[in-house]
């Protein structure tokens, strides 16, 4: 990037680009504060007549494919991401770009996984221009050392389907892995020997994309059922030996932590759920699958079944501890919009209770409104946390890529959203004077959970009443803070980061929260 | 440079390493102090690092020689260790100690407090010290026996003395465990300055091996200006322990508890040791008997399968039944199971208060014969229920 970039002071007091990638960009206002205006975006009109009435769109193969939606230089490409780090269907789209010698596309996928890393020789030869999408491991490292040549552009599962949406990103071409698919195009993920369950992160795609083409190791006779995307929106459909490495999509059964100060974290997380009285007849919650919500879901559970509460939903990344709490009749239903283990693809797959969703339906801000905000509580972790709540969930305290934003940002919109972490990790205090890359804001943050004691966001003087009295122990932020650097010798050192932009965080409504920088 | 002196290590490093640190020492006959230092938390605590390593050589008397350090996010306490342990075994430490930062000392521990649980922590592994107190044991146990490589020893000792001073276990009485006599009283010279609450004597056989503990202890104790308790758990593992149970518990008026290490005792005996314990029964009843002969606590062994925690629920049980007061632990999960086993039940809880209240109530009247309904209340069972009274109401459930 050679261009100079103007920066401006955003509602957050964070600088932030004003162009991103020769676009135009709207510093973020404050919770809310946005109002967008116009329509939503739509693909092209297509005629029946042009598709086959057997409904046969079958090809030979992917670069076929590809050149047959007109494949071109600085076109944009879009992959889902729910084969995870064993999905093999992103290279082999990529790899068969590069084979056209095309160049400079902008590589869309909802998240990138470190299994991709070949995607940086793609970058270097010129056939990838940039990524927008979470990056982490070699490709984040590749990014924060400012080696790309256009800006990363980090975004939430429900502001992925909001940029697309709103226009912001136009897909052209849109390939889509899928565990099982019938020569129409009608796709499901959690069948097949490489299922997954959900295909939610593949829907904005497939609706809104100028074409669409379906990859499958898994190709049934019409129909596909359940179709969790529509054939009327593919173009052409591609067999393959193999879309993914199961071992690699799923894991077998995810182990909870043995960890004693992360099971002290999550059985304070369920506790403060109880007394604090969310956990009753009928309430939902959402959390996923790191290991302190794994394990708070085994909490709960317990509890629930103690006190004979039943929830009416959770929502998921599910694994097994959400279907156990299905199969025991602890929750009507469960929401799903990725599956993590093996028991979760069996029973996405053969329970009714157990449904896909998608980012349109539990986390896009710009519709008329969205599950996210009708789940009473929500547990996630954050790499950072500042003593007003703010917290960082993108970027490891020296300022390098981690994790994408997933469905967290969408998730603070909860009833109640809390945070569980230790309070120090290496040496390295999570609770700091400022975060290194703002990705929620406090006042969206209510309760951080450390293994050292409660805290609770002065805001929320509700949940302070309601756990008055119980035996939680619950300190003020600053406390634990002070506690920590004790422990850990003084602050840290804040790390030197560089003054050139090489990301940008955006908000749930598309406008720009943060910058990520560079660094080294 | 003369011949003692040698390049020398200490620490661990690597990547499944946590809040531990290498390092590496190479005596030089001139040219200063060449520090090197590799960190996982190098942007943050580097500089910190580098400045408290060098300190740590000028304390210690350390003028020229090549120093690597290889950390892995260790806290400074256990920086101070494994350096001064690094330039011991090089032989060029003078007589000081890199003492690291003292925090307040708790409240000195009584004599009969509660003891349900103490949770072991390897004398050598800083990662399970800085968070054992919040599991809330009543006691943790930096070991320096048998969790300790013999080659190890000297590395424990030095962190161990490191810990009692800088690491705050909370409300936790704080315990270390000795190595086997005579190698013990090494351990004594450097943990007692530091003030542990209680020392477990392992192996015990006789009442002379107590006492020889004990009055290093007192001389130690004189020297480094201790006014506070320091107790004694002798640990008997092997049939002559057992023999000699009720002499070892009276051995001196410091001994407050005896406990039992079935692991050895079962070996001694040449047995098989089961998950119902059948075959140490005698044992730990003999030991049972022979510390409420001498007044003091019985204490039995720990429960090594940490996954079942079913089979520790009915061991802890079955040995509240023998008489034991507590017993030890090897995972802070297990420290629950055991509080709820060895805490008395609600039916003896309510028992005991009317029986107290029945004794006020007659001390109120001047009365000597406490009577409840139509029965008379024998002062052996009267003091029995005060004291459960006052050891129900310290675990909260009175």
């Amino acid at each position: 990037m050679t261009e100079r970039v103007e920066l401006a002071h955003n509602a957050a007091q964070r600088r932030v680009p004003t162009m991103v990638n020769g676009k135009p960009q709207i510093p973020y206002l404050g919770v809310g504060k946005y109002q967008p205006r116009g329509r939503k975006q739509a693909p092209p009109v297509r005629s029946s007549k042009d598709y086959p009435e057997n409904g046969d769109k079958r090809l030979p193969d992917l670069e076929t494919a590809l050149r047959k939606c007109g494949l071109r230089d600085g076109m944009v490409i879009s992959n889902h991401h729910h084969l995870r780090d064993g999905d093999r269907v992103a290279l082999m789209m990529l790899e068969a770009a590069a084979k056209m010698g095309v160049k400079d596309l902008l590589w869309f996928p909802s998240a990138s996984f470190p299994s991709q890393k070949d995607a940086i020789g793609l970058m270097e030869k010129g056939v990838i221009h940039h990524i927008e999408g979470s990056m982490n491991g070699p490709l984040g490292d590749y990014c924060t050392q400012g080696k790309m040549r256009g800006m990363g552009v980090l975004r939430s599962h429900g502001g992925r389907w909001q940029a697309i949406q709103d226009g912001e990103v136009h897909i052209d071409i849109a390939v889509i892995a899928a565990p099982t698919a019938d020569a129409f195009g009608n796709a499901d993920g959690s069948h097949g020997k490489s299922a997954c369950g959900s295909l939610g992160f593949a829907l904005a795609d497939s609706t809104y994309a100028d074409h669409v083409i379906v990859v499958t190791d898994n190709l049934v006779p019409f129909p596909c059922v359940p179709w969790q995307i529509q054939g009327n929106n593919v173009d052409y459909v591609v067999e393959v030996d193999c879309i993914g490495d199961p071992a690699k999509i799923v894991s077998g059964t995810t182990q909870i932590t043995r960890s004693p100060d992360r099971l002290r974290i999550a059985e304070f997380v369920a506790r403060f759920l109880r007394d604090a009285g969310i956990m009753k007849n009928g309430f939902s919650f959402q959390a996923g699958a790191g290991g302190i919500a794994l394990a708070f879901v085994d909490y709960l559970r317990r509890m629930m079944k103690e006190d004979g509460v039943k929830a009416r939903f959770v929502r998921g990344g599910s694994t097994k501890y959400l279907v156990d709490l299905l199969r025991e009749g602890l929750t009507d239903y469960i929401l799903d919009g990725q599956t993590f283990d093996l028991d979760g693809v069996k029973s996405i797959a053969n329970d009714l209770r157990h449904v896909a969703t998608s980012p349109f339906t539990s986390y896009n801000y710009h519709s008329k409104g969205n599950f996210a905000s009708m789940v009473d509580a929500v547990v996630l972790g954050a790499t950072e946390v500042d003593v007003h709540f703010n917290a960082n969930v993108v970027t490891h305290s020296d300022g390098r890529l981690l994790h994408g934003i997933g469905g967290w940002q969408n998730c603070l919109f909860s009833g109640c959203s809390i945070l569980g972490l230790p309070s120090f990790r290496d040496r390295i205090p999570v609770i700091v004077d400022e975060v290194t890359t703002l990705t929620g804001p406090g006042e969206m943050i209510d309760v951080v959970v450390t293994e050292r004691g409660i805290a609770i966001n002065p805001l929320r003087k509700d949940l302070l009443d309601a756990v008055k009295g119980s035996k939680l122990p619950i300190r003020p932020i600053q406390d634990i803070k002070t506690e920590v650097e004790q422990i850990c010798g003084g602050r840290p050192a804040r790390p030197k980061l560089g003054d050139r932009p090489v990301a940008v965080v955006k908000w749930v409504d598309g406008t720009v929260l943060d910058t990520v920088w560079q660094v080294g | 440079m003369t011949a003692d002196r040698k390049s020398a290590e200490a620490g661990h490093s690597g990547k499944d390493v946590r809040s531990d640190l290498h390092v590496a020492i190479e005596p030089r006959d001139s040219g200063g102090i060449e520090l090197g230092l590799e960190s996982r938390v190098g942007p943050y605590y580097g500089e910190a690092i580098l400045t408290q390593a060098r300190h740590v050589l000028e304390t210690l008397g350390v003028k020229n020689a090549k120093v690597s350090i290889h950390d892995e996010g260790a806290l400074p306490y256990v920086i101070a260790a494994r350096i001064e342990t690094a330039v011991r075994r090089a032989g060029l430490a003078n007589s000081h100690k890199a003492l690291p930062e003292k925090i307040a000392p708790p409240a000195p521990s009584a004599i009969d407090r509660l003891r349900r649980s103490r949770l072991y922590l390897p004398g050598t592994e800083p990662k399970y010290a800085i968070n054992a107190g919040l599991h809330g044991p009543d006691a943790i146990i930096l070991d320096l026996e048998d969790s300790v490589h013999p080659a190890e020893k000297d590395a424990a000792r030095t962190l161990v003395r490191n810990t009692l001073r800088a690491v705050s276990f909370g409300a936790c009485e704080r315990m270390v465990r000795i190595n086997q006599l005579p190698l013990g009283l090494e351990d004594l010279a450097e943990i007692i300055p530091e003030a542990p609450d209680v020392v477990l004597i392992p192996k015990v056989e006789h009442p002379g091996q107590v006492t020889q503990v004990d009055n290093m202890i007192a001389e130690l104790k004189v020297r480094h200006q201790i006014n506070r308790p320091i107790w004694l758990m002798p640990i008997l593992e092997s049939g002559q322990g057992i023999e000699s149970a009720a002499p070892i518990a009276a051995a001196t008026e410091n001994v407050v508890a005896l406990t039992i290490g079935l692991e050895d005792y079962t070996a001694d005996l040449g047995v098989v040791k089961t998950a119902e314990g059948r075959e140490s029964q005698y044992g730990r009843t003999r030991l049972v008997n022979a510390a409420r002969a001498a007044g003091v606590q019985a204490i039995d062994s720990v429960y090594s399968d940490v996954g079942d925690m079913e089979g520790l629920k009915q061991w802890a049980e079955a040995a509240r039944a023998l008489g034991f007061e507590g017993m030890g632990c090897i995972h802070p999960a297990q420290i629950p199971v055991i509080h709820a086993a060895f805490a008395p039940s609600a039916a003896e809880i309510e028992k005991a208060q009317r029986i107290v209240s029945a004794f006020e109530d007659a001390q109120q009247r001047g009365v000597a014969v406490v009577s409840l309904g139509s029965k008379m209340i024998d002062p052996p069972v009267v003091q029995r229920a005060l004291k459960l009274v006052a050891r129900a109401k310290s675990m909260g459930l009175a």
